[in-house]
């Protein structure tokens, strides 16, 4: 990626056929190349199963598919979005790692990076299209319009269009944040753009679908490392996300988890419960409805979470948040009877878990049909 | 309880916030390295936990690694970004952390093994270096 950031001068041709001699050559050959060690790789290894929250027992399987993956092409179209995806992802904290990543794969395509513009941008993704037809890695972030197509274009091109376009060669795609995951921001009620996802119009190839507002850049980086890992996707939920990343609820990770069990909570964000870092459950937190790896991936430098930070969760994984009924808005109250039974064993505590799990989906899916604005009253309670 | 581990370098920063033991996951967690000593001990399977899958409130994994302390050995690898490998007072239990270029913790893990793998000369730098010295004696034969 750097390399064709810093080739400006180099014509799209130019640009994917020094890329194209740089594909034959697999991850191994290339980190050999740069004087990378097998030892320095086992460490590089190391990190990459922490960071898709792989067992270690697969550092030596994930050393030895790596070596032997060649670069793919990657094509990241960016539609109606803020490009906090994309700062999420430049801005990891694990550079090394990252850098390594980028290196590996062979970045033909995305506008907020690469160095050309307009129809030169335009003219290298369909080289790369063309080059790697089948094979190449589609990446997406932001939602369609489906209203105006005039609502958002690139070089002229509607955003239905080129998504359509470039998604018929792909091996594979994935849906980077929640305006492409779900519709995101855009697709919040009252809808103005007829916003809609990745999922909404592509049926027939494998999508992975990565949201959060922003994702965390090593669930992004994970999910790019298993693909050129395995060649493969990795196991998805029922809406699409990738389980190793999404398959527990940021409450049944959160470290602030005991004192919901003990029915300890926060009343407001300056009591002594606030204070004393008790469950925030009371104000508004999501996180039992909320399927991330916030609470163990964390955030900024690996430093901490918003509920560590001393903010609920909002919930900002999962279709529709927006529209969920505030933020601040507590999901239900807890009953003494679940309280009660939780204290006693772990296997009460998940019972009651699941079960106030169904309540709150229960809640949250009614507060989506009968939508209130969220006020500013509703920021200060 | 001895004192809190003292880095090797200056780079290493641990947690600074200490509270309350919040996930009780601290003491199960010592309870499997102890179960993981038993396992080298009777079969020689050896072990790794990965401290980043597992959820620890502030301050509870400075508890985990002012436990396990410090031992006889210390390593340094300087490759993308140092690595730290503490055979901790424990013999037997590793504490080894692996650093970004910016000095960040991308990973920390605790093994349980006589040698931690990446300590160990691998077999295709064996292989390289075979070569690379047989390439400077050959080149060199007056100077060396």
């Amino acid at each position: 990626m750097t390399d064709r950031i810093n080739n400006k001068d180099k014509s799209p041709a130019d640009l994917v056929q020094l890329e194209k001699s740089r594909l034959d050559k697999t991850l191994g050959e290339t980190l050999r190349s740069q004087g990378i060690s097998r030892r320095s790789f086992l460490k590089f290894c190391a990190a990459t199963a922490s960071m898709m929250a792989m067992s270690p027992a697969m550092i030596p399987k994930i050393a030895h598919a790596l070596e032997n993956a060649r670069r793919p092409s990657v094509i990241w179209l960016s539609f109606q979005e803020c490009t906090g995806c994309t700062e999420s992802l430049t801005r990891a904290h694990a550079s090394t790692v990252e850098s390594l990543i980028f290196d590996s794969i062979s970045l033909d395509y995305h506008h907020t990076l690469q160095a050309a513009a307009g129809h030169a941008a335009e003219e290298a993704r369909e080289i790369a299209m063309e080059e790697n037809y089948g094979k190449y890695l589609l990446v997406v972030d932001g939602s369609i319009p489906m209203d105006n197509p005039g609502y958002s274009t690139i070089a002229g091109i509607s955003n239905y269009d080129m998504l359509m376009d470039t998604a018929k060669g792909a091996a594979a795609i994935i849906a980077v944040g929640t305006c492409a995951t779900y519709g995101g921001i855009p697709h919040a009620d009252p809808n103005p753009t007829g916003a809609v996802s990745v999922g909404d119009l592509i049926k027939d190839k494998p999508i992975i679908n990565v949201p959060g507002c922003p994702p965390i850049p090593v669930v992004i980086t994970g999910v790019l490392t298993h693909f050129l890992t395995f060649g493969s996707i990795p196991e998805l939920d029922h809406i699409g996300r990738p389980k190793v990343f999404y398959g527990q609820s940021i409450h049944d990770r959160c470290y602030r988890r005991p004192f919901y069990d003990k029915g300890l909570f926060a009343e407001t964000f300056d009591d002594e419960g606030a204070k004393k870092g008790w469950c925030l459950y009371k104000l508004g937190c999501k996180g039992p409805t909320t399927y991330n790896a916030c609470a163990t991936a964390k955030w900024n430098d690996g430093t901490s979470f918003p509920i560590e930070a001393g903010h609920p969760c909002i919930g900002c994984s999962e279709p529709d948040f927006w529209d969920g009924g505030g933020f601040y808005k507590a999901l239900s109250m807890p009953t003494a009877n679940i309280t009660e039974t939780a204290i006693y064993t772990a296997a009460g505590a998940a019972a009651a878990g699941v079960a106030l799990g169904a309540m709150n989906r229960s809640k949250k899916n009614s507060a989506a049909a009968a939508h209130s604005d969220t006020t500013i009253d509703d920021l200060e309670k | 309880m001895s004192e809190v581990a003292t880095p090797v370098s200056g780079e290493i920063k641990f947690n600074i916030q200490v509270s309350d033991e919040l996930t009780q996951n601290v003491k199960p967690l010592l309870h499997e390295i102890k179960h993981a000593l038993e396992s080298l001990i009777e079969n020689g399977d050896t072990s790794i936990i990965d401290l980043r899958s597992i959820p620890l409130a502030p301050g509870e994994e400075d508890r985990i690694l002012d436990t396990l302390g410090k031992g006889e050995v210390q390593a340094k690898l300087e490759s993308l970004g140092l690595s730290e490998i503490i055979e901790t007072q424990y013999a037997g239990v590793w504490v080894v952390t692996h650093y970004n270029d910016d000095g960040n913790i991308i990973s920390r893990f605790i093994e349980v093994t006589t040698m931690p793998s990446i300590l160990s000369s691998q077999t295709e730098d064996v292989m390289a270096a075979y070569s690379s010295l047989t390439l400077d004696l050959d080149e060199n034969q007056e100077t060396i």
